[in-house]
């Protein structure tokens, strides 16, 4: 735990993100305005001390639709990684345990990585009608192979352990072995690459905003407003960059805490200086 | 040799079959009556009756697959609902502009990439790793639409270097093609660039822990050849086997970046037809990708037995 | 090789190494001094940590950067001081004037090059020859080290050669340039026995012909007795003796040297009384067949143990000897249910339990336990002690007061005290673990404990002490042990009875004593003459 915390990148990484969940959580007294309220005497405007980030072409207000975006952005980045991890770590660890399963989930996974990932998305959404839930499963579905991929490794590595096989000749039965000694290993690989997720949904989220398949529209999301601001953004690229730099930053000290985290949970890394 | 190359062959038979599976459910796996979905909301009754006619929505689920799956064997992707054109026809017209985007992206990649991760895993901590690993994080972090209006913005419209937008086949000549392919292929080559010169690094870095790289240095192995013979090569494979993974995502990067340029390519199709619900498209579209991701990953399987002569057996 | 005309070709003053800031100790070489004459075979003899290998790196400049770094003392190479010289001229020396070969043949060859190009690039490098003389020059190498077919075998790859094989080409890479120094690290660890002797035998032939110096790098007395000329012993970073090999092996005067030699077993076993009392493992013509994956190699199966039939009596050990392949792990494996024999029996005090399901194999399972080889990898790093020793009673109903009681009476028996308990593995050195996992074993109370080379990761004093430990154990619970093992001298030493392994057979077996003292199979024959330091140890 004193690793982690000392890790540089982890550092930058919690504060940029508190920054960012802090502005979401506290929009409304931040922002003082409501993100949906059009103002059509003031559109386009460019940034003011009125309107910090600027309007959009309704004039409605881009610091008050950047922070209550983030609010959608963030759950949705959440939302997508607690999915793909909790159906990958179930999958996944049936498929390493159990020979005949195996094949048959790793055949599906395979031809669901073969899928591109955006394109199933969008296909979901457009077929099933856009809300928080189809957003996050459909971001969430495409995801679900590499998680699944990952438990399994893990788990075929850490079978083949000796202390693992001394637990058996003990006369350990199957979920206690799953449980004490397969589950602790997949946890830390598990939590790295939850967050790697979690920065990827909010990509993939404010793309499918970019495209009109996305959250619908009268709920801001950082996807949405850029959406938004695409005709104009010769004009008035400010409704662009706002939320676009908000994004960058979010996904960015995501990926940083990341990074940090696999580098000081990473066993083969962890084992070298000890 | 050959045997290997078969196997590989065959494995790809249960991929596609998942894959045709999971295209033809799609439309069965949403809430309600597909038919009325796709017509939308302002449809008829009889409009929803004319598509469940020609989708052949009547029959039981499993004889719509088998004469769906059995079109598809015989290349007949059906027929577009907004433009009664075939499905093929309208997804061959717009290959040339998203093969020529992938492919230059491809390229300009692998050639700036490649030896950006070598010489940062030479001198790993040091200011150019430092800085490679910096604009990586950077360039994963903002999405490839708003690297593409900056681009924009700056070679286009301050500096009137380039065209907006729009597309010009290799036909209306070199010089117009490659003038307008120019930015697109920048901008979506950001993100692959720091994937694989992040994955280059990190092989690297782990092949010149390797003994034989001692071995080489106790030959007294000069530095260049030390990482251009011993340490590339082997540490190749993980590289090529993102690349073909980075497939799928390349996907997704050229619908987005068609919609940024304005590119009549197969993103460009994909989004009109999500936004028609024109789902035999969809389905062709989809159909089509999952299958170059498929060869692609034949191709990188073989490229594996050239590099690392242990998988040829 | 002590005649008056030697000269010096490898000369250590003083060679200090640090270690980084947070290491155990300050130095990795502390002060070593030494010297090496052309023609002459100088052994470093120590336990893992004493520093030889790291002087081994510091002589060519192939220190780790950044981790290790030489403070002090001089390396000179035919009286050129290497630790000033420049890098330049250090990678123009390493290949042609001091070559080195390593440890493990597994790792040491670039996979994906051939070994023919491996070895041709150390002319390559230094400009040598023109390119058809060194295509000759490298067949004539590969036929100097006795590898077969050289012609066809410089287009091969690492992979499809044996260690034994590789380890050849990595000595025709060292010798290539004819260098006055040639420095061995563990070059014939990682080989089976047979292997080891002759890659000795080249090695020593070569040595003779040329002239050349070497300093060869081990941790085997036994190897030491069959090739050195001189030695030095080191021991934590320090030299605590050196000089002629007869003079250390005989009389040795440092106490340091005298108990490393001491901890080494002699090949001759110990006078046992034999034991008449009741089978508890008896194995019937256990067979084990691997499949090959994939849907073109089915039709390629691998035996891996081959009808094989034997019997451990209550209070005895039996030790099943072969090298690398032989299925001795396998037949330990199939025995202790951890994989599924292909036919043949495996009787628990008369019960069959080859073939039984996970549910019927349970209540059995307690009754034969294991320990593993890797004493680093067979305890949970998670879990601590306590959690490791009662994991096996609780799962049988003991209570966890009960099961704790009963760890602290078995850590105590292992030489442990209460205090461990609540440690976690990576604070306790291989021989602990290893003490740990005899605990483990033991908490289930089984009639059969099955050890599996459990020694032979541990240094040759640490080996002695746990040896002594399991055969104290195997006396104390009239346990019946079969040990597993490539170490002739170990199962000289454990063992009341032995069994030889070959290709997955079993080719001769019998009393200690009998097998060792006059092997009837040439295979076992084979095994003995090949024994390092055989007649001399």
């Amino acid at each position: 735990m004193n690793a982690i915390r000392r890790n540089r990148s982890v550092q930058i990484g919690m504060a940029l993100l508190a920054l960012v969940v802090v502005t979401a959580v506290l929009a409304p007294p931040i922002a003082g305005m409501d993100p949906l309220r059009m103002t059509p005497e003031d559109r386009l405007t460019s940034p003011v001390a009125a309107h910090p980030f600027g309007t959009d072409m309704f004039g409605r207000d881009i610091l008050a639709r950047t922070l209550h975006g983030g609010r959608i952005s963030l759950s949705v980045g959440l939302m997508v990684a607690a999915v793909a991890l909790a159906a990958g770590l179930g999958i996944g660890l049936v498929a390493g345990y159990v020979r005949g399963v195996d094949r048959i989930v790793m055949r599906v996974m395979d031809g669901i990585m073969a899928i591109p990932g955006i394109l199933l998305a969008i296909a979901l959404i457009a077929l099933s009608g856009a809300t928080l839930t189809t957003v996050v499963v459909a971001i969430a579905v495409p995801e679900v192979p590499r998680v699944v991929r990952l438990v399994r490794s893990v788990v075929l590595a850490v079978r083949e352990e000796p202390y693992v096989e001394a637990a058996v000749a003990a006369g350990a039965r199957l979920p206690r072995l799953l449980v004490r000694h397969v589950l602790p290993n997949t946890l830390a690989p598990l939590i790295v690459q939850g967050s790697y997720v979690c920065a990827s949904a909010m990509i993939v989220e404010s793309i499918l905003g970019f495209l009109g398949a996305g959250m619908p529209p009268e709920v801001p999301s950082w996807g949405n407003v850029m959406a938004e601001g695409r005709t104009f953004f010769q004009i008035a690229p400010w409704i662009l960059f706002f939320p676009g730099a908000f994004l960058a930053v979010t996904v960015l000290s995501v990926n940083l805490l990341g990074d940090g985290l696999r580098d000081t949970l990473d066993p083969r890394l962890r084992g070298r200086f000890q | 040799m050959t045997g290997f190359l078969l196997q590989r062959l065959l494995a790809t038979i249960p991929v596609m079959a998942v894959v045709a599976v999971v295209v033809f459910l799609l439309l069965h796996l949403g809430p309600g009556d597909p038919a009325a979905v796709i017509a939308g909301d302002y449809a008829t009754p009889e409009d929803i009756e004319r598509i469940r006619d020609r989708l052949g929505l009547n029959e039981p689920l499993h004889v719509q697959f088998l004469t769906w799956i059995g079109q598809v064997l015989t290349g007949d992707l059906g027929i577009s609902i907004f433009s009664n054109l075939p499905v093929a026809q309208l997804i061959a017209q717009r290959v040339e502009p998203t093969l020529a985007l992938s492919i230059g992206t491809l390229i300009l990649t692998v050639v700036v990439a490649v030896p950006l991760g070598v010489a940062a895993a030479w001198r790993a901590g040091g200011w150019l790793d430092r800085c490679l690993m910096g604009g990586a994080a950077l360039a994963f972090a903002v999405p490839v639409f708003v690297i593409g209006y900056i681009l924009i913005y700056v070679f286009a419209i301050k500096l009137s270097l380039l065209p907006v937008q729009g597309y010009r086949p290799l036909a209306d000549g070199a010089v117009p093609f490659l003038r307008h392919l120019a930015l697109p292929v920048v901008a979506l080559s950001f993100v692959f660039i720091a994937l694989i010169a992040r994955v280059t690094r990190a092989s690297v870095l782990e092949v010149l822990g390797e003994d034989y790289i001692r071995t080489a240095r106790a030959k007294g192995v000069t530095t260049f050849r030390l990482l251009r013979r011993h340490a590339l090569r082997p540490a190749l494979v993980p590289v090529v086997t993102v690349i073909g993974i980075a497939f799928a995502l390349l996907v997704g990067g050229v619908v987005v970046t068609e919609s940024v340029f304005n590119i009549p390519g197969l993103g460009r199709l994909t989004v009109d037809s999500v936004l028609r619900r024109d789902y035999p498209v969809i389905q062709g579209l989809i159909l089509v990708f999952s299958a170059a991701y498929v060869f692609t990953n034949l191709i990188v399987d073989l490229l594996y037995s050239v590099l690392d002569p242990r998988i040829r057996e | 090789m002590t005649d008056a005309t030697a000269r010096t070709v490898l000369s250590i003053r003083d060679l200090t190494v640090e270690l980084p800031v947070d290491a155990e100790r300050a130095h990795a070489v502390e002060d070593v001094s030494f010297d090496v004459q052309a023609g002459e075979i100088v052994c470093l003899v120590g336990e893992s940590g004493s520093g030889k290998s790291v002087t081994a790196q510091a002589v060519l400049g192939l220190l780790p950067p950044g981790q290790l770094r030489v403070t002090g003392g001089a390396i000179e190479l035919e009286g050129e001081d290497l630790r000033t010289a420049p890098a330049a001229r250090l990678r123009s020396l390493r290949g042609r004037a001091m070559a080195m070969i390593f440890q493990e043949p597994m790792t040491a060859l670039n996979p994906v090059l051939t070994v023919g190009e491996q070895v041709r690039e150390v002319f390559e490098t230094h400009g040598v020859l023109n390119p058809s003389e060194r295509r000759e020059r490298v067949i004539e190498l590969f036929r100097s080290v006795q590898l077969p077919d050289p012609e066809r075998l410089v287009n091969t790859y690492p992979h499809q050669l044996s260690g034994g094989q590789r380890q050849r080409v990595m000595i025709a890479m060292a010798f290539a340039l004819e260098p006055a120094l040639l420095v061995a690290d563990e070059p014939t660890t990682a080989l089976d026995v047979t292997t080891q002797a002759r890659i000795l035998e080249i090695m020593r032939t070569i040595q003779r012909a040329r002239g050349s110096a070497v300093l060869f790098i081990t941790h085997d007395f036994g190897v030491v007795a069959d090739i050195a000329d001189r030695v030095v012993v080191m021991r934590t970073g320090r030299v605590v003796e050196q000089g002629p090999r007869d003079q250390i092996l005989r009389s040795p005067s440092h106490p340091y040297t005298r108990m490393l030699l001491e901890a080494v077993p002699g090949l001759e076993p110990e006078a046992r009384d034999g034991k008449a009392d009741s089978a508890a493992l008896e194995v019937r013509n256990l067979s084990k067949t691997f499949a090959g994956g994939g849907w073109f190699q089915r039709g390629r199966t691998v035996e891996a143990v081959r009808d094989v039939s034997l019997v451990v009596r209550k209070g005895e050990t039996l030790a099943v000897v072969g090298e690398s392949g032989s299925g001795k792990s396998t037949l330990a494996r199939c025995t202790v249910r951890l994989t599924r024999a292909s036919s043949g029996e495996v009787l628990l005090a008369g019960e069959d339990i080859a073939q039984l399901e996970p549910r019927a194999l349970r209540p059995f399972r307690r009754r034969i336990q294991m320990v593993f080889q890797d004493p680093f990898r067979s305890l949970n790093p998670r879990r601590n002690v306590a959690a490791a020793l009662i994991e096996g009673p609780v799962n049988y109903g003991v209570s966890r007061e009960e099961a704790l009681e009963r760890a602290k009476r078995l850590l105590g028996l292992v030489g442990l005290g209460d205090d461990a308990l609540g440690r976690y593995p990576h604070q306790f050195s291989g021989g602990q673990r290893q003490r740990i996992c005899i605990a483990r074993a033991l908490a289930l109370e089984p009639d059969v404990l099955i050890a599996d080379e459990p020694v032979s990761a541990l240094d040759v004093s640490v080996q002695a002490q746990v040896l002594d430990l399991l055969a104290d154990v195997r006396e104390r619970f009239q346990l019946a042990m079969l040990f597993i093992t490539h170490d002739l001298r170990v199962a000289a030493q454990v063992a009341d009875r032995v069994a030889v392994m070959s290709k997955g057979e079993i080719v001769e077996t019998g009393p200690v004593a009998d097998v060792f003292g006059n092997p009837r199979h040439p295979y076992s024959r084979a095994l003995l003459a090949a024994a390092p330091g055989r007649g001399r140890l």
